[in-house]
């Protein structure tokens, strides 16, 4: 029950914000999401702890019957298990905050109401992807979160940006839905079901099943693989889909927060885990996961240590994140993928809220060009900053340091080929991590400052609905980490997760993980210092390094500014063709199919005034043309009788 | 003799023989209004002796009073009734405030209850010419304007043409065939050998000058002219109670005395609905006076009506039976509107007038919206029931062609339908029509409403149509 409350409420919030904000005025739309908010985070709290710490047992709430059609069933139901919970208690708590920073962060808005409402929704959606019981209601919660992610990132839809990017996340999105839906009816086609329990239940008669495509035979499990995956990178932004995601910067700075943090992004990582009894017998596809995901992680880090505006440093932050969330999945590692998932919510929504709170003191200014030595004008926002880059760079003991080490120990003892890719990219990448996230703290922060005197003026600290979420994300981007790393990655993971992770017998990589020597433990976090470092003395230092660096591999720098010239790549070979054929097409429709029915029009219009020429007034026509009439029935009437 | 039979007949022409005195003897000043008010109880008086009637053959035969002319007498009662009311304000307005109008209305009305319970021939063709004369006089009844005189006269001339055709045909039956009785005619003509083809030339001349009672093409050239001359209130009673009654009498004599050539005459009914069809899609589109258009669309109309004769079943009569109710409804609420449009005194009669109506309006478009959506056979309206009914059982009958012609037909009228709608919405605004009286108000809002929710309620309708289907093929 607890469970059903936490799912619905944000929907109810929603509603009454989105249906009756505008009688009900913007006060009221906001402490009715908010209210909501706080009553689903503290019933998603509890489910989670009476169902870990407490007596309470892992189940299937069942709310109705959605769609029966033959052999198709599907529920409208909620599933109670550890990953479920531990994703619902997080999504509450993050979003809840990210809720009460909008009241500050949008109290200039007009349309307070509608971003309430898209917020709820948004939360809504995510909540149910979790609890679903089966792929339909998960892929209803995907769908969800696509189109309330569309609706918030073109909030303000008066910007021609933020409607292109509300747009190129949509469609961008919609690419990787294709084969995540493909994947749901493989399944179906192969399970006869797609409820989790009974896939589940099906593994091992199905292990040898082969899928016929392309003249080839794959085995089943493989297809469903990859295709589940390509799903999981049009949500989670991993290489080649991930061109979205930093566009989705132009909506406003919560709804980044919510992205990056809580909802979305992490779709893709908890579909993973949550199909990972069945990934378990897909060892290619596994492969492929840990490859992209590597790769993603060290792109995404690069083209951070260029990029200017703050906000897009941090998105590509989050790109580069979930890259090693999806390396940690891909060696089978998923409870450590889904330890990330959790630390990385909490420290990323604290970099976001605190861009925020930055952006918000600047302005509206998000160059980090023309900010800097601001630290003693906004203490709480520089120190929530310096705990959430402590965090993302893996430095101990805050949150990420546990987390991103147990994802490099896990690529290091799965002894394969493509594990060991996974920890060489990733060891850079974490190197590159600290680098990027100093270059932001002290570009923003320090140095002279480089706005204009009218800007340096109003630079104030945020109001308390903004620091105080700060604040609370702050207590938890440092004690996640080491108050669950026992619990969820350490040697008695099984009475944390319970059956809700289900490995197969020879995924024993949890154990290995305590067996890596003590180097590779210890590369992460010398690497991150040293990241560390070399940012202070790039940009403190000598803050001429860059420059001239920047000149001397003058390619090397475009290259990365440019972010891998994808959006270069992808307009010239899909979108620019895309348009030009639909223009074709638009003039094919436009005089041949638009043709057929004008010219049929054009006819009736003609047959008309010819008939109504008939009609000539005299009485003499008429009664002649009655007789006709007569005489051709009769003929007729001989003829045929 | 069973005489009671034809009770409510009688009673009715009593009473407007009492009417027609008091209105001569009467000095008031609104003998008019109070004519016209006795009428409406004289004929909501009939239609309750019509209710309490036990039905039965009289008259040697010459009179049936079946479920099935029980059914179309109190439509077509109902539409008298409709028609009677909105002519009252039009002719206070109009000069035509003469108390022999409604009772020359009575008149027609009984020559049409005599029509529906018809059982011979020449029965037949005495409520037949009883109802045609006085309509007649009706459609040339503004003397003085010379549209309504050629109305009249032409209405005159080709109905005279018709009931010739019609009489020629009742001859030809006779001669062919011994009797003029329906149950004599559907006995002999039950051994097939006995369908000479004299016989079934007078059967194709009686179907001409059916057809002409009800604008079936190819004679319906009078309909436009006769619609758009003709007094409006006197077009709106045209449209209605006579066509129920002429079809209910056209589909007694297909049915019942000649049922058994069905073979024969399914193809005659086939073509005639399909020209009526298509005739009444194409024609309208180009009007721009709204009687006439009406008149099109009657004849669209009728030519839909013809599909569920042209079934020859059962389920087409029923389906026949249920058009005309939802057509009755609609086409009343239809004419109210129209007789409402009115500016300085002056009756208007061009769709541009309807410009921009919602704005001044907005109540009277929102009823031409659902008459206009309903005529076009949109559902849920009224009129996509009655379309249903009738296209499904031609479509039992595998008569396919029919419907889908039915059916294109259908959407070719949809046009001017919907274009009339676009000008109340869209067009630049008219000048406001003059205030609408109660009576108006009434009737429009009566027949939007039965036409809106027609589709929450069929069941009494359908019920009552099955029944008297049933009664029709004993």
């Amino acid at each position: 029950m607890l469970l059903a409350v936490a799912v619905l409420a944000p929907l109810f919030g929603s509603m009454i914000a989105g249906l009756l904000g505008r009688a009900i005025g913007d006060r009221a739309a906001q402490a009715v999401t908010i209210l909501c908010m706080l009553l689903a985070s503290v019933c998603g709290v509890s489910a989670f702890v009476s169902l870990v710490y407490g007596s309470a047992t892992p189940g299937v709430v069942v709310l109705g019957e959605w769609v029966s059609a033959g052999e198709f069933h599907a529920n409208w139901a909620l599933r109670y298990d550890t990953l479920s919970a531990v994703m619902v208690a997080m999504v509450t708590c993050v979003a809840t905050l990210i809720h009460i920073y909008s009241i500050g962060y949008m109290s200039h808005d007009k349309s307070i109401a509608r971003f309430f409402s898209y917020l709820s929704l948004f939360t809504f959606a995510m909540l149910a992807l979790v609890t679903a019981d089966n792929l339909l209601q998960l892929f209803f919660g995907w769908e969800g979160v696509g189109l309330a992610s569309y609706l918030l990132i073109g909030f303000w839809y008066d910007r021609p940006a933020a409607r292109a990017a509300a747009m190129k996340a949509f469609v961008v999105n919609r690419i990787g839905d294709l084969g995540f839906a493909a994947g749901i009816a493989l399944i179906f086609f192969i399970f006869g079901s797609i409820e989790f329990s009974t896939i589940f239940a099906g593994l091992s008669q199905h292990v040898n099943d082969v899928y016929h495509v392309l003249g080839t035979d794959f085995r089943a499990y493989e297809v469903i693989g990859i295709l589940l995956f390509i799903g999981a990178m049009g949500k989670s932004a991993q290489l080649g889909l991930h061109v979205w995601l930093p566009d989705a910067m132009e909506g406003p700075t919560p709804v980044s927060a919510l992205i990056h943090a809580a909802t979305m992004v992490t779709a893709g990582v908890f579909l993973m885990s949550r199909m990972s009894p069945l990934l378990d017998f897909a060892p290619g596809a596994m492969h492929f996961v840990t490859f992209m995901g590597a790769s993603t992680a060290l792109f995404a880090a690069t083209v951070a240590c260029t990029q200017n505006d703050i906000k897009r440093v941090i998105a590509y932050s989050t790109c580069s994140q979930l890259g090693y969330m999806f390396v940690a999945a891909g060696v089978g590692a998923y409870q450590v993928s889904m330890f990330h998932l959790l630390t990385h919510a909490f420290f990323k929504a604290l970099l976001f809220l605190g861009a925020g709170s930055v952006i918000h003191a600047m302005s509206n200014e998000q160059d980090m060009r023309k900010m800097g030595g601001i630290w003693k004008m906004i203490p709480l926002t520089y120190v929530a900053m310096w705990i959430g880059n402590l965090a993302l760079a893996g430095v101990p003991p805050f949150a990420g340091y546990f987390s991103k080490d147990a994802i490099l120990e896990a690529a290091w003892a799965s002894h394969s080929l493509v594990g060991h890719y996974g920890f060489w990219c990733c060891l850079i990448a974490a190197f590159l991590t600290a680098f990027y996230s100093w270059r932001l703290l002290i570009m923003t922060f320090h140095g002279a400052p480089r706005a204009d005197h009218h800007t340096m003026e109003h630079v104030h600290e945020s109001p308390w609905a903004m620091t105080v979420p700060l604040i609370l994300l702050a207590a938890g981007a440092v004690l996640t980490g080491f108050s669950f790393a026992d619990q969820i990655i350490g040697e008695d993971w099984h009475a944390f997760w319970g059956d809700a992770i289900g490995v197969a017998a020879s995924n024993h990589i949890l154990a290995d993980m305590a067996a890596v020597p003590a180097v590779v433990s210890m590369a992460p976090t010398v690497l991150g210092l040293l990241g560390i470092a070399t940012a202070y003395a790039f940009y403190m230092v000598w803050p001429a390094i860059p420059g001239r660096l920047a000149a001397s591999l003058p390619g090397l720098y475009r290259f990365l500014l440019n972010k891998w010239y994808f959006d270069e790549l992808y307009d010239a070979t899909i979108v620019q063709p895309a348009s030009r054929l639909a223009r074709r097409l638009w003039r094919i429709d436009g005089e041949v199919i638009d043709g057929m029915p004008n010219g049929v029009a054009r006819l009736t219009a003609d047959g008309s005034s010819q008939i109504v020429k008939l009609q000539t007034g005299s009485i003499a026509n008429y009664a002649f043309a009655m007789l006709i009439g007569v005489v051709a029935l009769v003929s007729l009437y001989l003829i045929v009788g | 003799m069973n005489w009671t039979v034809a009770i409510p007949e009688i009673a009715l022409a009593c009473l407007g023989m009492a009417i027609l005195m008091f209105g001569v003897l009467s000095k008031a000043r609104n003998t008019f209004h109070i004519c016209s008010l006795m009428t409406v109880g004289a004929l909501v008086l009939t239609a309750a002796l019509v209710l309490s009637s036990n039905g039965g053959l009289g008259y040697n035969g010459l009179f049936l009073a079946d479920s099935y002319a029980m059914f179309a007498k109190l439509l077509v009662l109902a539409a008298a009734v409709l028609g009677v009311i909105v002519s009252i304000d039009y002719n206070e307005h109009n000069d035509l405030r003469r108390f022999e109008f409604p009772v020359l209305m009575l008149y027609a009305t009984v020559g049409m209850m005599i029509m529906v319970s018809a059982s011979n021939l020449m029965s037949l063709y005495m409520g037949l010419e009883l109802q045609s004369l006085s309509i007649y006089v009706l459609a040339a009844f503004a003397r003085d304007d010379l549209r309504s005189s050629e109305a009249g006269l032409k209405y005159f001339v080709l109905g005279a043409l018709a009931s010739g055709l019609l009489l020629y045909g009742i001859s030809l039956i006779y001669g062919f065939s011994g009797s003029m009785a329906f149950d004599q005619l559907a006995l002999v003509l039950s051994d097939s050998s006995h369908a000479s083809p004299g016989l079934i030339v007078g059967i194709v001349f009686v179907v001409a000058g059916l057809a002409f009672k009800i604008s079936a093409v190819p004679f319906h050239m009078w309909t436009p002219d006769v619609y758009e001359g003709a007094p409006t209130p006197v077009t709106a009673f045209m449209a209605t109670a006579p066509k129920v009654a002429a079809v209910a009498l056209f589909v007694r004599v297909m049915i019942s005395p000649f049922g058994h050539l069905l073979a024969q005459w399914q193809q005659l009914i086939v073509l005639i609905a399909m020209a009526s069809m298509v005739l009444g899609a194409f024609a309208a589109i180009g009007q721009s006076n709204i009687k006439r258009l009406m008149a099109y669309s009657s004849i669209g109309h009728m030519g839909y009506i013809l599909v569920g004769l042209a079934a020859g079943t059962q389920q087409g009569v029923r389906g026949v039976l249920i058009y005309l109710v939802t057509y009755v409804f609609t086409n009343a609420g239809m004419f109210a509107c129209i007789i409402a449009m009115r500016r300085r005194g002056r009756a208007v009669e061009r769709i541009a007038d309807l410009g921009g109506l919602w704005r001044s309006d907005p109540g009277m478009a929102a009823a031409l919206t659902i008459f206009l959506f309903s005529m076009a056979g949109l559902p849920p309206f009224s009129g996509f029931i009655g379309k249903y009914f009738v296209f499904g059982a031609a479509m039992q009958s595998g008569l396919v062609t029919l419907a889908v012609v039915g059916v294109l037909a259908s959407a070719v009228s949809a046009y001017y339908y919907i274009r009339i709608i676009k000008v109340m919405y869209f067009d630049a605004p008219e000048p406001a029509f003059d205030v609408r009286p109660a009576s108006l108000s009434i009737v429009a809002g009566a027949g939007a409403l039965f036409t809106l929710i027609f589709f929450l309620f069929p069941a009494p309708v359908v019920a009552a149509a099955e029944a008297a289907a049933k009664g029709l093929f004993g």
